[in-house]
């Protein structure tokens, strides 16, 4: 089967971008849709054309790395999955097939179809951990962690931080992303002391980077390959105006 | 030349305690003075990086992903081990400790392989303060399974994504440090050499992939944590940009490289469906706790699998090892599936496939039993094959997957060069010929969170380093050939590409130096080898040019690199003539099994570099077994 690429190039985020076009080769309904964009690049690089910029690295839908925009849909048209778990099977011969970058102020384009992700390490950065330093945990066993919590706190977790939630957002909002984290360490009893300050940090660093605000229109759930729940969203949302009320009020020495 | 472990004196059970008592400290006002490089946020490379950090060392971590987070650690499914006997069913560091020793069939240094069972608890303990959401039971006290044949159930996992959740554990701890100034981290850079000034490892130089710009790092210590060397096969489960390049790059500055062929084949992954394929994936073993292994008893059946009466059809694990049937250890289920393939008994396109069928366990246990338990791995199996296991048989075959060998390091996880240390899958010490289930993960943590941050302070404190920073004329001679290799690939503007020459290399090391090895085929491996890598000197095309983003000129460098370290690993093949766990040299078996030769190679071979083409010096550190006796490993 063939099928015809449009595919947005651009160099550097000040670059002018454009869509150009591509034919495949004839490849098999078995191939995965990267691997096809292989056969695409090794094409080109045999007539000494630049080749298609894209990212991927495990290519079984666990390290986040790839992502792109298909025909509007952000990692294409499998649910629950990446871009590197698509087959041409999902594809028709002669579909023509329009890809584009994560388009985020937050996620500048840095060639092609590869976008800078550096705001959420970021956003992590800000406050998405727990403070132990190594060699101060107590036993494994020492706090007992209701089941349902875990597997909650494991659903949560699952997020691989692809950045499809924000790529298929209309406001360019990254609150699926950091309600997954929220959510993560909120459920679990070890999260518990930095409770507060870790979401009103992670809150803070979401705006200063440039993601739009949520408005609850659930298009990054049904875009996200691990099927994160916006649920989480409405718990960040909870957690974030409970830390607000446990504020410690600023102390006033002098009275007017 | 003998190489020295530096294995502390004494019992085994108190090595690793005294040693850290005679180890120098680092004042903790003097550590901020000094800097450490790590490359690497795997595992190994982002706890050790955030230990570091906490003790107040200035650390770089370099990783080439765009995010610490994305390192190939995140891909393990099954699980980790550590002897915290929660079960209560006779687990002890020193069972681990035995296990671990055996299943490497007897070649690993056992003072490592104690160490590592000591800190296995330790791990789990620190895992579970940072918030890995382990399985847990209704009770609240975390889960535990048997993985891998171990007899007792000394397995944590979280689902299916064990590897993802220890990796965000230790990604979040690196944050931290980010946060709090004490890790400078540098994403999208690959390192491309290694400095050694008087000696002594001193600095990296990297390219920046978003950029091409080439920069130059200086510190007191270098930490390589970047994995293994699968994809010298081309076609592996590991991640499309894992490469050797680090690893071989410092050995070509004088790293002794150990045991290149200890590389772990893993029987159940989806057989390859063509040409175009750039990578394998794994089903994870446990589906061999109920799917039986077979294949139709004639040479070349076409028949489709209903079609195939049972009395047609070969259970061949069941048959050859009675006791241990369909879950024999990996590297005896993958010979066997070889063995049969290559009689012409294969199944699906190309012939290398066998049927695991779960045909009886749904008669006997029902269809909503094995969903509960497979389900997301029946679902991963229809996504990529199109194929419903439900109703025939899932195919599988053996596909690389770990590399046990590595930079060769002493006790305290440093090279033969001073100030290179060398952690998790990228050095060689503690699985020996072949690395159990669940076992990778617990080596990456144990190096990084609980033994370099100890033996970094050992060598820091106790040596004299001159006072260097990168206008040192040793990084501006490093620099000159990390330069003048990428202008020479850009310049040769061939008619072939990079994968191409890749793939080549891939399949003739598949076929020669793979699964089964032999004299003959590995000496044909040895002529042809430098003839690829020749050619690719005069025909790849690398498009583009070096000082910009170009993942062609990236993927050049790493397959310039997979031309020569294929050498030293068919070489290192050849010499050491015995069978042990993942090495098996089909002259030496006894009825099929691997034949072991303690008296002549019960030692780790460590190579040392002496130029492109050139036949490398072997070092040999002899290994003494005085805690586990040898045995010969036995499944019938």
């Amino acid at each position: 089967m063939k099928v015809t690429l449009k595919v947005w190039k651009q160099n550097g985020k000040n670059g002018q971008g454009e869509l150009k076009s591509y034919e495949s080769p004839d490849v098999s309904p078995d191939c995965s849709f990267l691997e096809m964009l292989d056969l695409v690049n090794n094409d080109l690089e045999s007539k000494n054309q630049e080749p298609i910029g894209f990212d991927s690295d495990c290519r079984e839908g666990i390290c986040g790395t790839c992502g792109m925009v298909i025909n509007g849909v952000a990692h294409g048209p499998g649910h629950g999955t990446a871009t590197c778990q698509l087959y041409m099977r999902q594809f028709k011969d002669g579909d023509v097939l329009t890809l584009e970058p994560w388009r985020a102020t937050a996620f500048p384009v840095i060639k092609d179809l590869v976008v800078d992700r550096s705001a959420f390490d970021r956003i992590i950065q800000a406050g998405g951990y727990i403070s132990v330093g190594t060699g101060a945990a107590p036993d494994g066993n020492a706090i007992p962690v209701p089941k349902e919590n875990a597997d909650l706190a494991m659903d949560a977790a699952a997020c691989i931080g692809c950045g499809a939630c924000v790529a298929s957002c209309k406001n360019a909002s990254a609150m699926l992303f950091v309600s997954a984290k929220v959510s993560h360490l909120a459920l679990l009893p070890q999260g518990e002391p930095e409770r507060e300050r870790r979401v009103i940090a992670m809150v803070e660093q979401m705006d200063k980077e440039g993601f739009g605000a949520c408005t609850n229109e659930g298009e990054c759930e049904a875009a996200c390959p691990k099927q994160i729940s916006i649920s989480n969203i409405a718990r960040l949302n909870r957690e974030y105006w409970r830390a607000k009320l446990l504020e410690q009020p600023v102390r006033v020495e002098k009275g007017g | 030349m003998i190489l020295d472990g530096k294995v502390p004196a004494g019992p085994i059970e108190k090595k690793w305690e005294e040693h850290r008592f005679n180890l120098k400290l680092v004042n903790p006002a003097n550590k901020r003075k000094h800097t450490v490089i790590v490359v690497g946020t795997g595992l190994a490379g982002a706890s050790a990086s955030a230990s570091l950090a906490e003790l107040g060392y200035n650390v770089l971590t370099f990783c080439f992903h765009d995010s610490p987070r994305r390192a190939h650690s995140i891909a393990a499914q099954g699980g980790i081990n550590a002897a915290k006997n929660y079960q209560n069913d006779g687990d002890s560091v020193h069972r681990l400790f035995y296990d671990t020793v055996k299943g490497g069939d007897f070649r690993a240094r056992e003072a490592n392989v104690h160490r590592l069972a000591e800190v296995s608890v330790n791990i789990i303990d620190q895992c579970v303060a940072q918030g890995v959401p382990f399985a847990r039971e209704y009770g609240g006290v975390l889960a535990n399974r048997s993985f891998g044949g171990a007899q007792v159930s000394r397995t944590f996992y979280a689902r299916g994504q064990t590897g993802q959740q220890l990796l965000i554990g230790a990604y979040q701890a690196l944050s931290r440090a980010v946060s709090s100034g004490k890790v400078k981290l540098h994403t999208k850079h690959e390192m491309l050499d290694l400095v050694i000034i008087n000696g002594q490892a001193r600095g990296i130089i990297t390219r920046d992939l978003d950029t091409g710009k080439i920069e130059r790092f200086a510190a007191d210590a270098v930490c390589l944590a970047t994995g293994g060397y699968s994809t010298v096969f081309f076609l592996s489960t590991n991640a499309k940009n894992c490469n050797v390049t680090a690893t071989y790059r410092a050995y070509k500055r004088g790293a002794y490289f150990a045991n290149p062929c200890y590389t772990q084949i893993h029987p159940t992954c989806i057989p390859q469906s063509g040409d175009h394929q750039s990578k394998l994936t794994l089903m994870s073993e446990s589906l061999r706790n109920d799917g039986r292994v077979w294949v139709p008893n004639k040479v070349g059946d076409k028949r489709g699998p209903h079609e195939i009466p049972d009395n047609e059809r070969d259970y061949y694990l069941e048959r050859k090892y009675p006791s241990f049937g369909n879950l024999a250890p990996r590297d005896i289920s993958s010979r066997a599936a070889k063995e049969l393939c290559d009689a012409g008994k294969g199944v699906g396109p190309g012939g290398f496939g066998v049927y695991l069928d779960f045909r009886d366990a749904i008669k006997r246990d029902g269809r909503s039993t094995i969903e509960a338990k497979y389900g997301n791995l029946f679902s991963i199996y229809h996504e990529i094959t199109g194929e419903d296991a439900y109703q025939v048989p899932m195919r599988i075959y053996p596909a690389p997957h770990y590399t046990m060998g590595g930079l060769w390091v002493d006790y305290n996880l440093m090279s033969n060069i001073p100030g290179l240390f060398v952690l998790g899958e990228a050095n060689f010490s503690d699985h020996g010929a072949n690395r159990l289930g669940a076992s990778a993960l617990m080596q990456g943590l144990a190096d990084g969170y609980f033994i370099i941050p100890y033996t970094i302070g050992g060598y820091i404190a106790g040596t004299k380093r001159e006072t260097v920073d990168t206008q040192h004329a040793a990084f501006a001679d490093a620099e000159k050939s990390v330069t003048g290799q990428m202008e020479k690939l850009i310049a040769v503007r061939g008619k072939r590409s990079v994968d191409d020459f890749h793939r080549q290399l891939g399949k003739l090391m598949w076929n020669k130096c793979g699964m089964g090895r032999t004299a003959t085929g590995l000496q044909e491996l040895l002529k042809e080898i430098p003839k690829i890598r020749d050619e690719f000197w005069t025909n790849v095309n690398v498009t583009g040019s070096a000082g910009t983003f170009n993942q062609t000129l990236e993927r050049a460098g790493r397959v310039a690199d997979y031309l020569e370290f294929a050498e030293m690993m068919a070489l290192d093949a050849l010499e050491r003539n015995e069978s042990c766990g993942g090495h098996f040299r089909e002259e030496f078996q006894e009825e099929g099994e691997a034949k072991r030769d303690d008296e002549k190679f019960r030692h780790v071979t460590a190579w040392e570099y002496k130029g492109v083409g050139e036949k490398p010096a072997q070092h040999i550190e002899p290994l003494e077994f005085e805690n586990v006796k040898l045995a010969v490993r036995s499944y019938k």
